[in-house]
């Protein structure tokens, strides 16, 4: 590991005054430059190693005193760059698609198909005229973040489907979504529950593009990705079919703390 | 190596690293640039609401992470890349006095001396290789969910997390330094410098 450059180069000439130096001690003609030196490199190499072996084993409390720390931090936050820092509050956009339309109160549709008595489509303003529901709860990601004490507005799910009159046989409900690429599914019991809503607002506006707007999926008790954004239809079906994300992995029951391995405070 | 084409007819240039020590640069700069720039697209919102594709920008992310290392690992075959490792291991009374200088924001040439590499560079080298393991265990923590047990994934993601962010800045320093040293530069893309620059910065170095 040390030595050899001095002996590769042949030509080696020494620098004016050499000879006369403090540290002359350590250089010779065979081995130029402190040969004998302490091999700190790798112990930093090797404590870095610990300390992140160490940083996971005690993960669990110091993300506890940061995200109380760093929530308390970003309430007083001027210039918002707390929202950058990991779980520093707030909410993170995610997309699947590289890019997706944008759709407003004229060109927005919302279809109701598939197993029901009377399939049709709603616009947004026969949306907005539905008795509007509002909930407070904490919206949980499954990647770790957590926005405490959001309002969610919209029509419940169940009016919908109550509305198109389920048939016989079907047990699981379909959303797609007008990325073009997003999916979700939940059971018909699931999908009757009275904190699942087709969301119109968020913290007490309406919807943006960026939240998934003009009108989003809001399931309530479940990781936030179960919340579809850009819902463009809801399809009764017979049985579940996995969505977009829970088809590389995730789970399809995804209960906030009781799925996918995670042991978060239930939002509801 | 091009050793023999350089030392006679360039009385003015000190050969400074080999080609193979040059390539692991590159190539390991190159791929922790694609980590940086995919882990931006993915965390800072307004990157990651301009380019989406969430699923493929994950999948470069993970491929040239696992890559990271391999520049490395590959380059151990030149006997000069394990000269210069050995360079950077190894510390001496001198880069004692270098750090010292460091802490005390003293910019004196003659309170900071170093040889091929100055202890800073030492530091760095050995910080940041580690730090690159640290973020591939847990990188990898996160991406096969199923081989570790479940609280694992949290554990990780966070260090992955507040780590990334560190070296993001130490990563920014680099650069900066390198920006504002030219002739290091030289060095790293050409392979010599000149004497002067390393009589004057690297004073110990016997090239």
């Amino acid at each position: 590991m040390r030595g050899g450059y001095g002996n590769l180069t042949g030509t080696r000439v020494p620098w004016p005054g050499e000879g006369t130096r403090v540290f002359d001690e350590y250089v010779n003609s065979e081995q130029p430059e402190e040969p004998r030196g302490k091999p700190i490199g790798r112990r930093v190499l090797l404590g870095t190693l610990g300390l992140g072996a160490l940083g996971v084993a005690t993960a669990p409390t110091l993300q506890r005193g940061l995200e109380s720390f760093l929530a308390g931090a970003s309430d007083k936050d001027p210039t918002g760059l707390t929202g950058l820092l990991p779980n520093g509050g707030g909410f993170r956009y995610y997309s699947v698609t590289s890019s997706v339309p944008r759709k407003n109160a004229d060109t927005y549709r919302l279809t109701v198909d598939g197993l029901v008595d009377h399939p049709g489509t709603y616009t947004l303003v026969e949306l907005r005229a539905l008795p509007q529901t509002r909930m407070v709860r904490d919206v949980q990601c499954v990647t770790g973040w957590r926005v405490p004490d959001t309002p969610f507005e919209g029509v419940r799910l169940s009016r919908l489907l109550d509305a198109a009159g389920v048939r016989e046989g079907a047990g699981a409900v379909r959303f797609t979504c007008f990325d073009g690429a997003y999916s979700e599914s939940l059971t018909l019991d699931q999908a009757r529950r009275a904190d699942v809503l087709v969301a119109l607002r968020m913290q007490d506006k309406d919807l943006g593009h960026a939240h998934g707007g003009p009108v989003r999926l809001y399931v309530a008790p479940m990781y936030f990705y179960k919340s579809a954004k850009w819902l463009s239809g809801i399809t009764v079906t017979k049985d579940v079919k996995p969505g977009y994300w829970e088809e590389r992995g995730y789970d399809v029951d995804a209960w906030v703390g009781r799925s996918n391995g995670r042991d978060d405070e239930p939002t509801t | 190596m091009s050793l023999r084409l350089d030392a006679p007819g360039r009385a003015t240039g000190v050969r400074r690293f080999g080609r193979a020590s040059r390539w692991v640069h590159r190539t390991t700069a190159a791929l922790m640039g694609v980590c940086v720039v995919t882990a931006a697209c993915l965390y800072v919102p307004q990157l990651a609401e301009l380019v989406g594709r969430r699923e493929l920008v994950v999948r470069v992310h993970e491929w040239a992470g696992l890559a990271l290392p391999v520049p490395v690992l590959a380059g151990l075959a030149s006997r000069l890349f394990r000269a210069d490792l050995g360079f950077l291991n190894r510390f001496g009374p001198h880069d004692r006095l270098w750090l010292r200088a460091a802490l005390h924001r003293d910019k004196r040439r003659a309170s900071r001396p170093a040889g091929k590499f100055n202890a800073g560079q030492k530091i760095y080298a050995a910080w940041i290789a580690g730090a690159t393991l640290v973020m591939l265990g847990t990188g990898l923590i996160m991406w096969f969910t199923h081989l570790t047990p479940l609280v694992w994934r949290t554990s990780a993601t966070f260090v992955h997390d507040w780590l990334a962010l560190t070296i993001g800045i130490v990563l920014a320093g680099h650069i900066g330094m390198a920006l504002a040293d030219p002739e290091a530069r030289r060095g790293m893309r050409t392979g010599s410098v000149s004497r002067e620059w390393a009589e004057r910065e690297h004073p110990l170095w016997r090239p």
